[in-house]
């Protein structure tokens, strides 16, 4: 099984280690709720070295990209800022979703999910060969990642890192800039504020200790998935994949038609008939909403006309909530049902996030 | 390992106790809980119910995943604990004291088939291998 540089420190810390797609990970420390409680109400860090970090370097990096994904990275003007973003296939598919980070026009950093890290390279290497065969394609396994989250997040990280402060208290959110050995970016996967923090594997433990000291709580996978749920972030492989549009996934606003750029995924996406949208549920009655369970709405005529994509209970809100596919028809408000376990459960459709910033938007 | 002497068990790691007044009280074991992690949603059945051995009857939920509880012994459903629908959490904090539900048995023979806790606890160890 794959380890990252955090992985002796994860089992000192007593963790319950899971296999999370061939990569040896914590899925929580003792209690996953606690874990969740605590970047809500203060900060909390998560080992995200299993996510990969490409550098892609070279003349017109900028060009390459405009054409590989499907947000347009020129909305990306000022060193250091990011963007989200999917990389689609020919027929529109999402290959993956993954942040861009400008660095100069020499220079950019894509972030890419561990499960689909292998896929990506390749795709992206034969992309490169195809588009832009100058340029410079590197996969930094020799960096780590450790995700810093909550309200109290970017103070304890300023405490952990001395002289951090200056250089990145004036980070905007999707914005990120070098400190030292480190790369700071205001970025997360939790809806609440925090960093980010790329840097080499030999300082990763040495970094997860000094933000232990400043009473960082540890978090797992469980607890990030809880959180990205409540903030209505996509999980690839759940919410979306090859075989969905992003325009069926709530990615929409992710994906720029307008400008006139040719980028891979395009001509199928302009002929796409949309039928379904990404919707949030709240169960009304007993019970907890998971991934893959139907649910059957006014307008579908099959119980299988819509489907949970991500589904869990919501520690902050105390009930059952949903990332669903449900048809397009279907506003916010409306009431469906979700089968669970041969019984209909009431839920009622409402726009997503859940939660922001540790407050219920519900 | 949590498992206590005096309850008897399954393979499926649900925990049986038999009161001296014949009835008996089933509830999942330690391990169990920590397998699935923070319980979030317990469905208990229903009071009256006739259950056979081995019948799913009732459902335990964490914020990890879903698993359900099979009855280990035939018999009819006396009792449920009323405190977990609103804390699911108590199965973490003692596995043995939150109880799911108290059957009166109907077939003797089947606790016969109850694991006493040294055979548990080799089920366990050869699970974890």
């Amino acid at each position: 099984m794959k380890t990252t540089s955090l992985n002796q420190t994860h089992r000192n810390m007593n963790a319950k280690m899971v296999d999370f797609g061939g990569w040896d990970m914590p899925l929580h420390y003792g209690s996953q709720l606690d874990e969740h409680h605590k970047v809500r109400n203060d900060a909390g860090m998560f080992d995200v070295s299993h996510m990969l970090a490409v550098d892609i370097k070279g003349d017109h990096v900028r060009d390459f990209l405009r054409q590989l994904v499907a947000n347009n990275v020129n909305k990306l003007k000022q060193p250091g800022k990011a963007l989200y973003t999917c990389m689609l296939n020919p027929k529109g598919g999402v290959i993956d979703d993954l942040i861009i980070y400008f660095l100069s026009e020499a220079w950019f950093r894509l972030v890419v999910n561990a499960g689909t890290a292998e896929k990506d390279m390749s795709w992206i290497s034969a992309q490169c060969n195809k588009l832009a065969p100058g340029l410079e394609i590197t996969p930094r396994r020799d960096l780590a990642m450790i995700a810093v989250q909550g309200p109290n997040a970017r103070a304890k990280v300023w405490q952990a890192i001395p002289g951090s402060q200056a250089a990145t208290e004036n980070l905007k959110l999707f914005q990120a800039t070098t400190f030292d050995k480190y790369f700071i970016a205001r970025t997360g996967y939790t809806g609440e504020d925090g960093f980010e923090i790329t840097l080499p594997n030999d300082d990763a433990s040495y970094l997860w200790k000094m933000l232990y000291a400043a009473r960082v709580g540890p978090a797992g996978l469980g607890a990030r998935d809880t959180l990205r749920l409540e903030a209505g972030m996509n999980l690839y492989g759940q919410d979306m994949d090859e075989t969905i549009s992003p325009l069926e996934s709530g990615l929409t606003w992710t994906v720029d038609l307008k400008s006139d750029r040719n980028f891979i995924g395009k001509k199928a996406l302009l002929e796409t008939n949309v039928k379904y949208q990404l919707l949030g549920l709240l169960l009304l009655d007993r019970g907890v909403l998971r991934s893959h369970q139907k649910v059957s709405t006014q307008y579908s005529k099959e119980e299988d006309n819509g489907e949970i994509t991500s589904g869990g209970f919501s520690p902050t809100l105390n009930i059952s909530i949903a990332l669903a596919r449900l048809p397009i028809q279907i506003s916010v408000g409306d009431e469906v049902h979700v089968l669970v376990r041969e019984k209909k459960l009431r839920a009622r459709v409402v726009k997503y996030p859940f939660v922001r910033n540790g407050k219920s938007l519900i | 390992m949590n498992i206590p002497t005096h309850l008897k068990y399954t393979k499926s790691h649900e925990w049986v106790k038999l009161e001296e007044d014949g009835t008996a009280t089933i509830g999942i074991t330690h391990h169990a809980q920590e397998l699935l992690g923070d319980m979030v949603f317990v469905e208990t059945p229903k009071v009256g119910r006739q259950l056979q051995q081995g019948e799913e009857c009732a459902v335990v939920e964490s914020v990890k995943a879903a698993a359900d509880v099979y009855t280990p012994i035939t018999g009819e459903v006396i009792s449920i604990n009323p405190e977990l629908e609103a804390a699911p959490e108590k199965i973490n904090q003692d596995a043995y004291s939150a109880w799911l539900y108290k059957l009166k048995p109907s077939n003797s023979a089947d606790l016969n088939d109850l694991l006493d806790s040294t055979e548990y606890q080799k089920l366990l160890e050869s699970e974890a291998h």
